[in-house]
C-alpha cells in the first residue's frame, strides 16, 4: 500500500511540475503569436529603434520606452543595492536577535504593500515634493526610481540576508580563530562566499523594478521621449502596455504584445546574466559548492 | 487514512465539479454591455435598476474604452457597446446609436491659478505648446504644465475633436491614466492644466470658462457650453426583445432620472 502511495505522489508531483512548464510555454507562445505580426509588418529595426510612438498614426517605435525602463531600473538599483546590502549584513551578522525579530517582519511588510498604494503615495507626496525641490512637473524618472527603490528593498534585503546566513559557521569560526576581526571576517569571508546568492537577490530586485507597472504609471509622467536628465518624465515598457491595452485594436493590439516580447527578452537576458554569475562566483569546497 | 476512503473523497469532488459544470443553473436572459469607461458607472446604475423590475435578466457591464465598445458590438461580441465619443463614419455601417446623455468636458486648472476664462483658441495653443507661460493668457508668470490622458481614452479623443482639430497635443505633455489622477496632478501643481469630465468634477480643481461660458449641467444641456460629448449606446441592427426593452427603459423618464443622478446631463 505504501509503495502504491509513493508511486501516486511521485507521479502527481511530476505532473504538476510539467504543468507549470507547460503554462509558461503557452504564455510565451501566446505573447509571440500576438506580437510577431506587429514586428513583421512594422519592421524589427523600426520597432526597436523607432523614436515615435503614436498608435493613432500607426507609428510604433519603442526605443524611448526601452530607455525609460532601463533608466528607471538602473537608477533605482543604484539607490537600492548599497542600502539593502548594508541592511542585509546588519541583519545577518550584527543585529542582536531581538532587533532582528522586529526588523525582519517590518521589511517583509514593506514587500506586502500593494503597488497602487506606493503609486498613490508617490502621486500625493513625492511628486509635489520633487516639483518644489527640482522644478518641472515633478513627474520624472527620478520620482519613479525612488518609489521603485522602496519597493525592491525588501526583495534584495531578505534574499541576500538568507544568502549571508547560509554561509557555513565553520568559515566564520576559522576566520575568527586566525585572528581576523568581525568586520574583516564579514568583508573577506562571509560576503564573498555569499556573492552568488546576493547577485540572485539583486537580479530578482531588478526584475521586480522592470516589471512594476502601476506605481510607475502614476509617477513617471508617461511621456514617450528620450529623457535629457533624470528630472524628465519617461514611459516604461510595462506602463505602455497597461495604459493602452484597454483601447487597442488591430495592429496597435499586436504592437502592445510586441512590447511585451521586448520586455520578455530583456528579462531573459537578465536571468541569463544572473545564472552566469551565480555559477562563476560559486565557492567550491570539497565535492560541492555553496 | 484508508486509501479507499481518500479515493471516495476524490470521486465525490469530481462528481460535484462535473455536476456544476454540466447542469445549467437557472436560466437568465443576459445582456452584455462593454465599452467606454466613462459610460460604465451610468450603465451599471441603469442595469442595476432595470434588474430590480426584471428579475430574470442579468446585465453584465464592462469597461475597455469607446473603441472597444464600438468594435466589439460590430463583431457581435457584446449586445450593447458604449461610447463617449461620436462614432466615425467608417465605423458606422449597420450600427444603431442611442444617445443616453451628454457629458461636458471641463478644462481644469489649479485652485491657486487666477486665470478664469480662456477662449477655445487659447486652450488649443496651450495644449499644442504654442503658449507655454500663464502670463501670456493673463495669469501669473509661471510655466504651464500640460496634463493629458492616454491615447485612446474617450475623454481625450472628445477633447481632441472639439479643441485640437488636426493639431497635436504637445508630445511632452504628462500622461495620466485616469480622470482622478489628472485631477490629483492638477490639484497639487499651480502651473498645471488638464481636462476632466464634468461628472467627475469636484472642488479640488478649478473649472475654466470657455469662450465665456462656465461648464454646468444647464449649459451643457442647452448647448451653450461647446465642449460636450454624447454618451452613446450602440446596437448592431434593430434591437429586439430584452435589449430593446432595456434601451427604452434608459430613454424613459425613469432611466433619464438615473442618468441625471450620476451627474451626466440627460438628453430629455
Amino acid at each position: 500500500m505504501a509503495k502504491y502511495e509513493e508511486f501516486l505522489v511521485e507521479k502527481g508531483l511530476f505532473i504538476t511540475a510539467i504543468l507549470s512548464i507547460l503554462v509558461i510555454l503557452l504564455i510565451i507562445g501566446f505573447i509571440f503569436r500576438e506580437g510577431l505580426p506587429a514586428i513583421e509588418s512594422y519592421g524589427f529595426f523600426n520597432f526597436i529603434f523607432g523614436l515615435d510612438w503614436s498608435p493613432t498614426e500607426d507609428q510604433f517605435g519603442v526605443l524611448t520606452m526601452i530607455v525609460g525602463s532601463i533608466g528607471i531600473t538602473l537608477l533605482s538599483l543604484l539607490f537600492a543595492v548599497p542600502l539593502s546590502l548594508l541592511c542585509a549584513i546588519f541583519l545577518a551578522e550584527i543585529a542582536p536577535p531581538f532587533m532582528r525579530k522586529i526588523l525582519k517582519p517590518v521589511i517583509e511588510t514593506l514587500a506586502g504593500i500593494p503597488s497602487v498604494v506606493y503609486g498613490f503615495f508617490g502621486l500625493i507626496v513625492l511628486v509635489p515634493f520633487m516639483r518644489v525641490q527640482f522644478g518641472g512637473t515633478g513627474f520624472s524618472m527620478l520620482t519613479a526610481s525612488l518609489i521603485l527603490t522602496v519597493m525592491i528593498l525588501p526583495t534584495i534585503i531578505s534574499i541576500s540576508q538568507d544568502a549571508l546566513r547560509s554561509v557555513p559557521h565553520e568559515y566564520k569560526e576559522a576566520s575568527l580563530a586566525l585572528g581576523a576581526t568581525h568586520w574583516q571576517t564579514i568583508k573577506n569571508v562571509i560576503f564573498p562566499a555569499a556573492i552568488p546568492g546576493i547577485i540572485t537577490a539583486i537580479i530578482l530586485g531588478m526584475g521586480r523594478a522592470i516589471g512594476e507597472t502601476l506605481a510607475v504609471i502614476m509617477v513617471a509622467g508617461n511621456v514617450t521621449q528620450i529623457p535629457n536628465s533624470i528630472f524628465d518624465p519617461v514611459r516604461a515598457l510595462t506602463s505602455n502596455i497597461a495604459l493602452e491595452m484597454g483601447y487597442a485594436t488591430g495592429l496597435h493590439y499586436n504592437a502592445l504584445f510586441a512590447t511585451g516580447i521586448v520586455l520578455f527578452i530583456m528579462i531573459m537576458i537578465l536571468l541569463v546574466i544572473a545564472n552566469y554569475f551565480h555559477y562563476k562566483k560559486k565557492v567550491v569546497i570539497g565535492g560541492g559548492y555553496l | 487514512m484508508d486509501l479507499k476512503y481518500k479515493l471516495g473523497i476524490v470521486i465525490a469532488i469530481i462528481i460535484i465539479i462535473a455536476y456544476l459544470i454540466f447542469i445549467p443553473s437557472k436560466s437568465y436572459e443576459r445582456i452584455q454591455i462593454a465599452g467606454s469607461t466613462s459610460v460604465q458607472p451610468v450603465a451599471e446604475k441603469l442595469a442595476e435598476k432595470f434588474q430590480e423590475t426584471h428579475p430574470n435578466v442579468r446585465i453584465n457591464v464592462q469597461g475597455g474604452g469607446s473603441s472597444l465598445g464600438i468594435s466589439s458590438v460590430s463583431q457581435d461580441i457584446t449586445d450593447i457597446g458604449t461610447s463617449s465619443r461620436e462614432i466615425k463614419a467608417r465605423e458606422k455601417p449597420g450600427l444603431n446609436e442611442y444617445i443616453i446623455g451628454k457629458e461636458g468636458i471641463v478644462i481644469a486648472v489649479n485652485n491657486q491659478n487666477n486665470v478664469n476664462d480662456l477662449t477655445t483658441d487659447q486652450v488649443k495653443d496651450i495644449f499644442s505648446g504654442k503658449i507655454t507661460n500663464w502670463k501670456e493668457v493673463g495669469g501669473p508668470d509661471l510655466e504651464i504644465h500640460v496634463i493629458t490622458r492616454e491615447d485612446g481614452s474617450g475623454t481625450r479623443s472628445a477633447f481632441e475633436n472639439l479643441i485640437m482639430g488636426d493639431t497635436e497635443i504637445r508630445p511632452d505633455a504628462i500622461v495620466q491614466s485616469s480622470t482622478e489622477s489628472v485631477k490629483q496632478a492638477v490639484r497639487q501643481d499651480p502651473g498645471a492644466i488638464g481636462f476632466v469630465s464634468l461628472a467627475r468634477m469636484s472642488s479640488d480643481v478649478k473649472a475654466l470658462k470657455i469662450d465665456g461660458v462656465a461648464p454646468s449641467e444647464e449649459t451643457v444641456f442647452d448647448g451653450s457650453y461647446n465642449l460636450q460629448t454624447p454618451f452613446i449606446f450602440i446596437v448592431k441592427g434593430e434591437p429586439e426583445g430584452i435589449i430593446k426593452e432595456f434601451i427604452e427603459f434608459t430613454l424613459s423618464p425613469e432611466g433619464q432620472a438615473i442618468v441625471k443622478e450620476e451627474n451626466v446631463v440627460p438628453v430629455k
